[in-house]
Formats: C-alpha cells, structure tokens, sequence
C-alpha cells in the first residue's frame, strides 16, 4: 500500500497536477508520525503509511485556501491529501461548507483498518517502537523487547468507525480496510447513570482541563477565524482557572460541532489530560441522527441539519401549561 | 441566587419574541392578569436570534431557570426563525439534560400574541417546576 501511495504522488508531481501534498513522515517520537507537506516528487520517499497515523489531515486543508484579496483573483495552490475514511468525512464536511474549493483539492483515498491509542500501552517508557506483521515490537529503557498485538492497541474510535474508505476521492490506493464494526455503547451507558452520577463525571472530566484548545486546534471543523472562546465582547468562556469557564467552553465546542462532527476522535487523540470527549460528541450525532435523520460528512449535496428545517420537526420538549 | 426571605425564590430570565410571546406578555400584563414575580424579561426580535449560548450564560450567571418562548410554527414574522430555534433547541436541551442539568431548568413554548392567560399559565408551571429542583448547581456559577 506505502508503496502505491508513493507512486500515485510522485506521478501526480511529475505531470504538475499539485503544488504541495499533505501526508504523514516519519516522527520523531516513537510510535507516532508526522503529518508533512511534500513540494517536490523527490521528497515523496519520505512518506509513510502505518498504524501511527492518528491525526486528521483535513485541519491543514482550509489555511490554504484564505478568502479572495479584494479585487484580485486567488492564487490558490493545488493541494493534495492522503485521506482515510474519517478524514474523508472531515473533508466532505469542509466542502459542504465551502472552506476549501473541490477544484483546487486531490484526494489520494487509502482504505484504513484502524489507527493504535499509545494512551493503551501503559507501564512501558518506550524509547523505540516499529510495526511488523500486525504486531508492534517496543523497545523500552533498559533495552528490552516487547512485541504487542496491534489489535489489543486500536483506538475505541477505530473500532467503531463504519467508514473504511473515504466518500470521495479521486485515485483510490488498493489495500484491505476494516472488517469488523463494534458499536459503541458509552452514550447508552452513561444514560443509565443517574443525574447526579452524570453530573459528577462531568464536572470531574472538566475539572482535568488545562484550555490548552488542543481539541479545537485539532478539529478539522474549528475553522473559524475568530473563535467564541477568543471574543471578549462578549465574553463567553472567561480565561480564568474557574470550573464554570471551562465548562462553557466545553459546552460550547461541542454544541458547534451539532450536525458537523464526524467522530474522526482527532480532539481526543489531541488531549494531553486524556479527557473522555467522545462521550459528549457522541450524544449530539446520535441524537442529530435521531431526530433529523442525519450523518455528517456522507454526502456534500445535503444541507446540514441547523440550516435548514421541516415543517413537522420534533417537538416533544416543548412546554405546554 | 440568594432568597430574600426563608423561603427559596428561583429566579428565571425568559427570552421573549418580540411579535409574538411579548405580545402576549404584554396581554397577560392589560388583562391584569395575576403571576409569579420571578421572572426577568428579555425581548428579542424571534426566538431564532437565541443563542443556545445565552442559555448557558444565564445559568452561569446564577439563575435559576430560562425559558424562551416564540411565535407558533408557521407564524413566525420572520417565516422561519422559530424553525431553525425548534431545531437548536431540541439538540440543546437533550444535550443539558444529558451532562446533568434538570430539563425543567430549561424550557421553551410556543406562545402567540393573544394568548395572555396561556403565557401566565406556562410562567407559572416554570416557576413552579424550578422552585422544586432548587438552586442550580454551584460548579457551572462562574465565582470569579
């Protein structure tokens, strides 16, 4: 497969169809990659595809593509991008909103079987990890092995990701995705708990946030220019170290993605205090699901289920005297 | 907030729609019709200009309860405000209700500009369902 995506680059580089190609390198660190931007066919040997490829390449899409100098014609490059299933959604969710121009945009789609969560591997200082044949063999401190079944790794979101390959793209790199689907049930069990149970975990999630804005940083659908957590007229998140701030934030985030977020667990993977966010952002597109019947990211023609309505919309939680 | 006598008073803000709850607010008020003092009102132009995040805001700011109230469907002096609001806020209010926060705090009606008795009527079962639950939690008040 790494070698199919290289060749598919470097061949859209030699008949000048992009300018630069968002992938992912070699990281520094172990068990983790780097996304990088490739100008030049001869760079393309630096790319790499494995299970270390967490991030949502969609977030670097939008900057390239900054609204139109008064007067003046665009000059826009042509971007490319390695996408998988979740990242294709991410960007189906950008075109849908009109932050990055279909013509401009290369989609190389790669099928995907599910990234690791290093936050999995725990008890180990891991100097050194590689991927061999479905396992990962880590090096720790003292210099001893130890090989870890990539599927005991895989992310929770992964596992439950549906959408092994991407909506749209425009070269498709041959390999086998997913093949299994396990549902996630957070949302369902933590309905069950009572409201003071739920209120505790989420005053406790809350309470590990340091606003480091990782989550939004990471979020393909944080394009806005100016943020509400940035306005100081009004101020709606307060910068200070008050748990009712962070809680608006939070709240606040995540009622912006209602409709839009597409589950990519990019915000999660992100956050350096290991906050559950999933839990939340999974209440708002199952219940977008619920009541409008809509999933984002699948489909660039529909309209987004907050711009526009029906006539006979739910309505069960109004009050009546 | 804080009660002004040994008995607890929820205090509520209300974002009322200009064209219509308003209106009839301002019916129940001609028709000297009798209600509860606890609320605090707010005129917007249609329940669509409300933010979600007003909602949050005032519960952050130490009220008790909010209620937002607009035009009926289909009779909404901007066509479709009241629409976009029915949506909004049925994703806000399963979502509150959701991390913790009672889903009588929060609550929405349809009121037309000459239904006087039936505003006071649905103040009246706001307040009443907010005096129960009690003071919000002391975590999302902002302190600082």
């Amino acid at each position: 497969m790494l070698n199919e995506i290289r060749q598919t680059v470097k061949k859209l580089f030699n008949e000048n169809k992009i300018d630069v190609f968002i992938g992912f390198c070699e990281g520094t660190l172990p068990l983790r990659t780097t996304p990088c931007f490739i100008t030049t066919a001869d760079d393309t040997d630096k790319l790499v595809w494995n299970s270390f490829c967490t991030n949502n390449l969609a977030v670097y899409l939008p900057r390239f593509f900054l609204p139109k100098p008064r007067g003046k014609e665009p000059k826009w490059p042509r971007v490319g991008i390695l996408v998988n299933g979740c990242t294709g959604r991410s960007l189906v969710g950008l075109l849908q909103e009109k932050q990055i121009p279909r013509e401009n945009t290369v989609i190389v789609g790669v099928p995907c079987d599910g990234m690791i969560d290093i936050k999995k591997i725990k008890g180990i200082e891991i100097i050194e990890g590689t991927e061999k044949k479905g396992s990962i063999i880590i090096v720790d401190k003292t210099g001893k092995e130890k090989e870890l079944k990539i599927d005991s790794l895989r992310a929770d979101i992964c596992l439950s990701c549906s959408c092994f390959v991407p909506p749209v793209y425009d070269y498709l790199v041959k390999g086998k995705g997913k093949e299994t689907v396990v549902p996630y049930n957070g949302v369902e069990d933590f309905e069950k708990m009572s409201r003071q149970e739920r209120w505790s975990f989420f005053e406790e999630q809350i309470s590990k946030c340091i606003r480091c804005y990782a989550c939004r940083a990471a979020c393909p659908n944080c394009w806005c220019k100016e943020c509400f957590v940035d306005q100081s007229l009004p101020r709606w998140a307060g910068i200070t170290n008050d748990i009712s701030d962070t809680m608006f934030y939070h709240i606040g985030r995540i009622f912006h993605q209602a409709g839009r977020c597409v589950d990519c667990g990019a915000c999660v993977a992100a956050c350096p205090v290991g906050i559950d966010l999933r839990k939340f952002t999974y209440k708002l597109i199952m219940d977008v699901k619920d009541l409008y019947e809509y999933e984002a990211g699948l489909s660039q023609e529909e309209p987004p289920p907050l711009v526009t309505y029906k006539p006979d919309d739910e309505q069960e939680f109004m009050t009546e005297p | 907030m804080t009660p002004r006598t040994e008995e607890y008073e929820p205090t509520i803000v209300s974002f009322l729609c200009n064209w219509c709850s308003y209106a009839g607010a301002d019916l129940a008020g001609v028709s000297r019709i009798q209600y509860s003092t606890n609320i605090r009102v707010i005129r917007v132009p249609c329940s669509g200009r409300v933010n979600p995040f007003y909602i949050i805001k005032a519960l952050q700011n130490g009220v008790d309860g909010v209620l937002v109230s607009g035009c009926h469907p289909g009779d909404c002096h901007y066509i479709s405000g009241n629409y976009y609001a029915r949506r909004k806020f049925a994703l806000l209010k399963r979502y509150l209700e959701y991390i913790g926060i009672e889903p009588e705090r929060v609550q929405f009606s349809w009121v037309s500009a000459a239904e006087g008795g039936r505003f006071a009527q649905i103040v009246e079962k706001v307040i009443n369902d907010v005096r129960k639950l009690g003071p919000i939690k002391s975590s999302i008040v902002k302190k600082l």
